[in-house]
């Protein structure tokens, strides 16, 4: 099943590439990666997605932890999480039909048109994975020229949080 | 406060982390540095004459003192000849900090003369490394890369440091810090509580118990402690190749090491185990054969400082994450505490069956092979004749192949820290660096490097260093003219064909060779000069001697796991299997 594992790291040179090279080490596939600073500059916020059954999981959660510059690290899965996914996708939009339908399409998603060009729409989405794969596939028809994904941002529902 | 170089801070932090010894080899980006160990006396360096024998010689020293390992080498090629050494010691969790010279800051990444990512190219091989980018970071740098290195599951860390960063010209207030923390890295050694009582019940209750114990409770100096448990619970403990020494060789109580070549009675009685007690050890593939049929009754209870050894090949019943050194002496106060003790019938009927073993295949009672006659020497009672001449009491380093699993079979291990080997990576080469470190740690003691005519010559240009630093080891050389678990690989499952695994008629006269470097040569080819001949090489203190002893080329070692069996399943001989 889907993994969302969330890693909060000292924010120094190399710590990304031993998680990244954890990963190719140890047999494991990451889906998405994303990375950047947190509100304390200091520190550093990874999310990852990969595939595993439980025990894959646990394992890849204590090899993370094991790195020297990794500070806490959490699969989201396990409990209730909020994900979410940027998405930036440019489509062939000549014809005014086409551009009548798409503009239609992204409103029933929630996405915002962000620029437009007499032959393109560039469409900015944000949601879970389902939703973006679900977008590309209504749209796909008309002509994708382009798809830019961020990869999952995750964060734990309720009370719970990440931080040192 | 005092303003030193860079390249002063390095040796001075050095002397202020208690590192007496550094191995190495010079070269262009470590230059400064080199100058700066030359100014001073506190830190000694000894020229090797390859990288990788710094690396393992540095390794043999931790490995014999406990202490943590040095080595100093420099950029691109220097660095890269010391990778083999950093994951061997990787892999059998050895302290060590491998200090290697780097380009200048300004001329990383323009593929300058020398140059290699050195933090890149040992990434997945060491615990944690760092690149230090201004001379005012060094110390810490380097307190933190002992502190990591030393604590947790121990492990190699190499400290990167451009030439520039150790200019001469640029000085700075020097300060080793007093204390290390770091939020990232805390690790712990206290086992959790509840998960102890719940081990010492399942211990108790036990009926047919065995303790497997690995490298942990050797490196975590934890041997005592096991052997007060095996005592009190009067249960049978096994080493695994790395373990050896950690319970004495000569108990009763001891089954002999277990695993692909393991003594038949270790393996039988894991197999029929109801409880194992992993004790340091990580379930590695040449221990558990196939993991399917992996002692089919067995309750696991696994201690280990490093969680991700925990369940990682055999799911642990009930895991204890912790220091052997923490979690057995809780345990043993809690054994004698309790009121419930161990079923003395149970435990007195299991040991009944174990001798019975012991009696019908045991490796010390059971021929496992014809006795040497004439110049047909047998590779194993070499190993018996040194166990004689030494009384038991040397240091034994290794190579890796058959004399590595002859000198692990034969050769009795009563202390921890006396049997030196290359067990997880398995490095040829390994032995005669090693040896040099242990001599070094302990002059007065007899150091000997069993080895064969393929791994002695992975290193063998380091009989030179042996003569420069007066480090009289002794060299056994288990010489079958092939690779002998090449060969008998090739044996068991090739038809016999010996692809790239003979030497035919290319080997060199290993004593002109001994001679040329100005060491004591010998050969011996028959049985009746060996007690004689190597009781003369252990007399002479202050020489190296190497013993080239011609031995049966045909020998394979028994017992061996058969591939994709239970533990028990084992070849006893060439023809016999259980």
């Amino acid at each position: 099943m889907k993994r969302i594992i969330s890693i909060l790291m000292e924010n120094e040179s190399g710590a990304l590439s031993r998680v990244v090279g954890l990963f190719a080490q140890r047999g494991y596939n990451i889906d998405t990666l994303t990375v950047a600073p947190t509100d304390d500059d200091t520190l550093s916020r990874l999310t990852l997605t990969t595939q595993g059954d439980d025990h894959m999981a646990e394992q890849i959660v204590k090899q993370l932890h094991k790195l020297i510059d990794t500070i806490k690290v959490v699969d989201l899965t396990q409990g209730a999480h909020i994900e979410r996914e940027l998405m930036l996708v440019k489509i062939k939009a000549s014809e005014s039909d086409i551009r009548h339908e798409l503009k239609s399409c992204v409103e029933i998603f929630r996405g915002h048109i962000i620029d437009v060009t007499p032959q393109t729409y560039t469409v900015q989405l944000a949601g879970d994975s389902e939703k973006l794969d679900a977008f590309i596939e209504a749209v796909g028809e008309m002509g994708i020229m382009e798809v830019v994904r961020s990869g999952v941002s995750g964060i734990a529902r309720g009370e719970k949080f990440l931080r040192v | 406060m005092e303003l030193l170089s860079g390249g002063e801070i390095i040796i001075r932090a050095l002397k202020d982390a208690g590192i007496k010894h550094v191995w190495g080899y010079p070269g262009g980006a470590a230059l400064h540095i080199y100058d700066a160990l030359y100014r001073q006396d506190d830190v000694h360096h000894l020229l090797v004459r390859h990288e990788q024998a710094a690396v393992h010689a540095a390794d043999g020293y931790s490995r014999s003192t406990g202490e943590v390992g040095t080595a100093l080498v420099t950029s691109g090629p220097g660095a890269t000849n010391a990778i083999t050494g950093i994951a061997t010691a990787y892999m059998d969790s050895i302290p060590m900090v491998v200090i290697s010279g780097q380009v200048p800051l300004t001329k990383i990444g323009q593929d300058a003369f020398q140059e290699t990512d050195m933090v890149g190219v040992s990434r997945p091989i060491v615990k944690h490394s760092f690149l230090v980018t201004r001379a005012e970071d060094i110390a810490e740098t380097i307190a933190k890369a002992y502190f990591i290195a030393a604590s947790g599951r121990p492990g190699p860390v190499v400290v990167d440091i451009p030439k520039d960063v150790t200019d001469p010209s640029y000085k700075v207030a020097y300060e080793y810090p007093a204390e290390i923390k770091m939020r990232s890295y805390q690790p712990s050694d206290k086992g959790h509580r509840g998960q102890i009582r719940r081990a010492v019940q399942t211990l108790i209750g036990a009926k047919r118990p065995v303790l497997y114990t690995g490298g942990g409770v050797v490196l975590d100096n934890a041997s005592e402690h096991l052997i007060a448990l095996a005592k009190i619970l009067n249960y049978p403990v096994t080493n695994t190749l790395m373990g050896l020494g950690g319970y004495p060789g000569t108990d009763p109580q001891y089954l002999g090491m277990l695993g692909m070549h393991g003594t038949y009675e270790a393996n039988t009685a894991m197999h029929h185990a109801d409880v194992i007690f992993a004790i340091g050890a990580r379930f590695d593939d040449r221990v558990t054969n196939d993991l399917e049929k992996f002692c089919p009754h067995a309750t696991v209870i696994h201690i280990d400082v490093d969680p991700t050894s925990v369940s990682k090949n055999i799911e642990a019943h009930i895991p204890i994450v912790g220091t052997c050194n923490s979690v057995l002496p809780e345990m043993i106060g809690l054994i004698e505490q309790s009121d419930s003790k161990p079923d003395s019938d149970a435990i007195a009927e299991w040991w009944q069956q174990i001798d019975q073993w012991r009696a019908d295949q045991g490796i010390y009672t059971a021929s496992r092979y014809e006795e040497s006659s004439g110049n047909c020497i047998k590779p194993q009672d070499v190993i018996k004749m040194l166990y004689k001449v030494t009384e038991g009491k040397a240091i034994v380093t290794s190579d890796v192949g058959q004399h590595q699993m002859f000198a692990a079979q034969y050769y009795l291990f009563d202390k921890p820290r006396t049997w030196i080997n290359s067990g997880g990576l398995g490095t040829m080469g390994f032995g005669l660096p090693a040896a040099m470190g242990c001599k070094l740690a302990f002059p007065d003691c007899d150091v000997a490097c069993v080895t064969g005519e393929g791994s002695i010559q992975m290193n063998i240009q380091e009989l030179s260093t042996c003569s420069q630093h007066n480090l009289p080891v002794k060299i056994i050389n288990l010489n079958n003219a092939a690779l002998g678990m090449v060969r008998q690989w090739q044996d068991m499952n090739y038809s016999s064909r010996y692809s790239e695994s003979v030497y035919e008629e290319s080997l060199p006269d290993f004593v002109k060779l001994a001679e040329a470097y100005g060491h004591v040569g010998m050969k011996i080819t028959h049985i009746d000069e060996l007690e004689e001949k190597m009781r003369e090489c252990f007399a002479m203190k202050d020489r190296v001697v190497f013993m080239d002893i011609d031995v049966d080329r045909s020998e394979h070692v028994y017992p061996m796991q058969m591939p994709g069996g239970s533990m028990r399943d084992l070849w006893l001989n060439k023809t016999e299997r259980t």
